[in-house]
């Protein structure tokens, strides 16, 4: 019987030893609850499983050059992350409840927190969430448990699928949720400045926006300090290898999706949501986190700590309801960023700011392709206006091989021929040449 | 150990980046971070020198036995790994099926997802699942906000949910934070909720009622169909929480017991691994009339056998997750319930009650056992009179088995029962291993007994002992800046 150890004869053994018989073993279950038969397929060998998945894998598409991002890109990684995290000393362990047998894990995570305030300029940081989206909604509510207010502001450059996200997470809450439009590319800081005022917990905006548009949030967050709201900000880790950082522009909390970090597309996850805040907030912060200390003959060790906040000691009136968090993508994202090191991170970003921009020149002089947002700074995405619908142009350059980008009227009307490209590092000059070379010729 | 950022030296570089074939831009420097961010300089050997030494101060269930109740701690077949790093799966762009003619892109990942949805409803006897929500935790929040979508579908007015003391923080902590008032129900001298205490708290204001069957001391509540009556008979819900699905998979079926939502977690009945705490999957799969009510997208399969996402649902409680769920989690779960099949997932509920029952009997004349009945795949246990009256506590036994190479149980959990030790072995480990365990358990029994000094100082073989929780907090250092 597969992963199962024992043989019949010693599962007879050992019920003799007790003195039961299989059946007595369930003999608690009310007999008309137990099920009479299950309707499923025969278990199959190791070979015939992995010819089935590799047949369904072989469905899906990996032959299209990716200019495909909205918030979740395809990065290089090098080969050293996946050959670190497949040692199972990590990957089969559970969360670190015996500190003594998961100082690795521990450590880890620590040192996971450190990059992570490090990279966003913040004081803390936890030991991650489930991804980009969850932890923009838990930063929702901590900013709601820190003011104690109900208003929420955000504007509709952050991605468009986490805001779906907080509005579902929202329905049973009372919570005021304003929504303003973005104006040229960027927060629409005219109408949160009105909007913002005492019964306002926090604003939320995005760097690198949705659109890919670098922005500086300074002005809204002295304008929410002023009326003691709080500054959100959503941002794109690998950009932090150039861009100022949130801290700077004076955020509160600071959270994003890690999947840049070394982790695969994998079709919508796992990821890594990351999160981290000023330290005087880090006892209303969500999830677990690591700390230093000494064990019991002063040696350095690590915990986790402040678990007080936690559900499974204040259960109701827990921070949240989270139990794990997402170790094992925190510590791709460690190992990710302890290889790029700092003169690596940085030039990552800068190649893909490099070949945004040689992209961007590249396509605009197509004639009928025009910039939608003029004169403003981007990172490694850009809107574009086509003479036709995008979706068509896209499925179009499908069959050209290219997974070319997002058609924006999915999520913004009246965007309908506009489309967001994104390029990172991995993509080369030639790539780009041969996108606008396909591009060209299906307008 | 030093710390990764402690062994930096400037200049050094672990990957060289590139190509770097387009001419260089510089932006704006107002836009800009002063300084690069203070990342270690390292060689690629430097990094996996400092990884592989951390893993070596890590215990996983590769190590050795890991009994920790309540989390089935199982084995996670090698051949899921393999399977979730296919580039058909592991490079595909969650976005692609969302553009014209997408889905012919993703068939076989959709058809991963629309075939454990069957395979699942047809395990627990529910009518449709999700497999977005990212945890087990996530999947409770997930049922609840289905729970209230549905009262106020109803035009209910309701605001309290149900929940035993035996259950699990996270149960409350979700109710509460999807909106709900939490009531608190005891447990009886067996160890179980019965009827009457539900009645007592039963009334229109009640949502619904969220119960972990068997619960975390392992019991079996004979009851559960009729409590399942009770709240459908104040239009209320019943949730299931799968966290201990593994002692009756394929012998009962939660949907027959009446619940109307179950979460199932992946990381334990379905054997993906617990990654040190993460990622997760929490499926939740929903009765009938639930059914309009699950997030979107759902996978579907069309008359002319392709599949497709389908987000025009307008009864959804909407997206509670980016995209399609921890996709890479749910794929190694496919992997392992088509290499089980009938036959062996039938075998696992068995083999985990067995062992679990098999252990209880060899230790219960050694410690004081909080309930001395069949139990299904956990058991509780606590010091014994002697053992408490040498101040010996759970947590020194727990230490103790560190230095006989094992994964201490659950300590301090559940908090009904004073200094409980949840112990679950789960089905894959096997009669050998079982019984060192037993003998090291026996062991350290004798010496709480009689020379309990000697276990205060465990463990003495770990890399560290007994770290300061007390003081972490007090001095709190949680980032090496």
């Amino acid at each position: 019987m597969p992963f199962i150890s024992n043989t019949p004869a010693q599962r007879e053994q050992m019920l003799d030893e007790i003195g039961l018989t299989m059946d007595e073993l369930f003999g608690d279950i009310p007999r008309q609850l137990m099920a009479e038969t299950f309707d499923l397929p025969r278990g199959l060998s190791e070979q015939e499983t992995r010819n089935r998945l590799m047949e369904l894998a072989e469905k899906n598409a990996t032959h299209l050059t990716c200019f495909l991002g909205g918030g979740f890109y395809d990065h290089f990684i090098p080969a050293a992350v996946q050959s670190i995290i497949s040692r199972s000393e990590f990957y089969t362990a559970y969360t670190p409840y015996q500190p003594e047998l998961s100082q690795g894990v521990l450590q880890a995570i620590y040192e996971y927190q450190s990059m992570i305030c490090r990279l966003t300029g913040m004081d803390v940081s936890n030991a991650s969430l489930y991804d980009g989206g969850t932890a923009l909604y838990e930063a929702v509510m901590m900013a709601l448990r820190i003011t104690g207010r109900n208003k929420v502001i955000v504007d509709d450059s952050v991605n468009p699928i986490y805001r779906v996200m907080i509005k579902s997470y929202t329905q049973n809450l009372r919570i005021e949720l304003e929504q303003t439009r973005f104006e040229d590319g960027l927060a629409n800081r005219g109408h949160i400045l009105q909007l913002i005022d005492d019964k306002t917990a926090a604003v939320i905006v995005q760097n690198p926006n949705f659109f890919g548009c670098i922005d500086d949030f300074s002005d809204i967050a002295d304008a929410a300090h002023e009326k003691g709201s709080l500054l959100i900000v959503s941002c794109y880790p690998i950009s932090l290898g150039i861009l100022k950082t949130p801290a700077t522009m004076g955020a509160d909390i600071v959270t994003g999706e890690g999947q840049s970090l070394g982790i695969p597309m994998s079709f919508g996850g796992p990821y890594l949501g990351f999160m981290a805040s000023r330290r005087q907030y880090v006892r209303k912060m969500p999830g677990r986190i690591a700390g230093e200390t000494v064990d019991a003959f002063g040696e350095k060790a690590y915990v986790l700590t402040l678990q007080a906040r936690e559900q499974h000691i204040r259960r109701d009136k827990a921070t949240s309801n989270i139990c794990s968090n997402e170790a094992l993508c925190a510590l791709t994202a460690l190992v990710y960023l302890s290889l790029l090191g700092k003169e690596g991170l940085k030039e990552t970003a800068q190649l893909c700011a490099d070949k945004a921009d040689y992209a961007y020149k590249r396509l605009t002089a197509i004639p009928g392709v025009e910039p939608h947002f003029r004169g403003k700074w981007f990172f490694n995405e850009f809107v574009l206006d086509l003479p036709c619908e995008a979706a068509d142009v896209i499925a179009k350059l499908i069959e050209r091989r290219f997974a070319a980008g997002f058609p924006l009227g999915r999520y913004y009307d009246g965007m309908e021929k506009c489309i967001l490209i994104s390029i990172t590092e991995k993509r080369t000059k030639q790539e780009i040449g041969m996108l606008a070379e396909a591009l060209e010729s299906v307008l | 150990m030093k710390l990764v950022f402690e062994k930096s030296v400037p200049g050094r570089r672990g990957v060289r980046t590139g190509p770097a074939d387009v001419p260089r831009i510089s932006m704006s420097p107002d836009l800009l971070r002063q300084e690069p961010a203070n990342l270690p300089e390292l060689s690629e050997l430097d990094v996996v020198r400092h990884f592989t030494e951390l893993s070596r101060r890590n215990f996983g269930v590769d190590n050795n036995f890991y009994p920790l109740g309540s989390c089935t701690m199982k084995y996670n077949p090698k051949v899921a790994e393999h399977i979730a790093s296919y580039p058909g799966f592991a490079d595909l762009h969650p976005l692609l099926p969302q553009l014209r003619m997408g889905g012919m892109l993703t068939q076989g990942a959709l058809r991963v997802i629309y075939e454990i949805d069957m395979l699942l409803r047809e395990i627990t006897g529910m009518a449709g699942f999700t497999v977005q929500p990212l945890a087990g935790s996530h999947g409770e929040l997930t049922g609840m906000m289905i729970m209230a979508a549905y009262h106020r579908e109803q035009g209910n007015k309701k605001t309290t949910v149900l929940i035993p003391d035996s259950a699990h923080g996270t149960n409350p902590a979700s109710a509460a934070i999807a909106g709900y008032r939490v009531i608190s129900l005891p447990s009886n001298e067996n160890g179980v909720m019965d009827v009457e205490t539900v009645k007592k708290h039963l009334n229109d204001e009640v949502a619904g009622l969220m119960l972990t069957c068997p619960n975390t001391l392992g019991l079996f509540n004979p009851h559960v169909k009729d409590i399942c009556d009770l709240i459908h008979s104040v239009d209320g819900l019943a949730y299931y929480d799968g966290a201990n699905l593994n002692a009756i998979v394929g012998k009962a079926r939660p949907g027959d017991f009446g619940f109307d939502i179950v979460h199932l977690n992946l990381h334990k009945t379905f054997a993906t691994p617990h990654g040190g705490g993460g990622p997760g999957s929490g499926p939740v799969g929903v009765c009938n009339k639930l059914v309009p009510f699950l997030p979107v997208s759902v996978v579907i399969k069309r008359s002319d056998g392709t599949y497709a996402l389908e987000y025009d649902r307008p009864q959804s409680i909407g997206y509670i997750a980016p995209f399609y769920g921890n996709f890479g989690v749910v794929l190694r779960a496919y992997a392992y319930i088509l290499m089980l099949g009938k036959e062996g997932l039938c075998r696992v509920a068995e083999n985990a009650v067995l062992n679990a029952n098999y252990v209880k009997d060899k230790l219960k004349g050694h410690y004081k056992l909080a309930f001395d009945r069949l139990c299904k795949h956990e058991f509780v246990l606590s010091p014994s009179q002697r053992m408490a009256e040498n101040g010996i506590r759970a947590v020194d036994i727990a230490k103790a088995l560190i230095d006989k190479g094992f994964h201490p149980p659950t300590v301090y959990f559940p908090t009904i029962v004073k200094e409980a030790m949840m112990i679950e072995p789960t089905e894959t480990e096997s009669k050998e291993t079982l019984d060192s365990f037993v003998d090291a358990m026996i062991e350290i029994a004798g010496q709480a007994e009689n020379e309990p000094e000697k276990l205060k100082g465990a463990p003495a073989t770990a890399t560290v002992c007994r770290p300061d929780e007390t003081a972490a907090a007090k001095n709190l250092n949680i980032a090496c800046l």
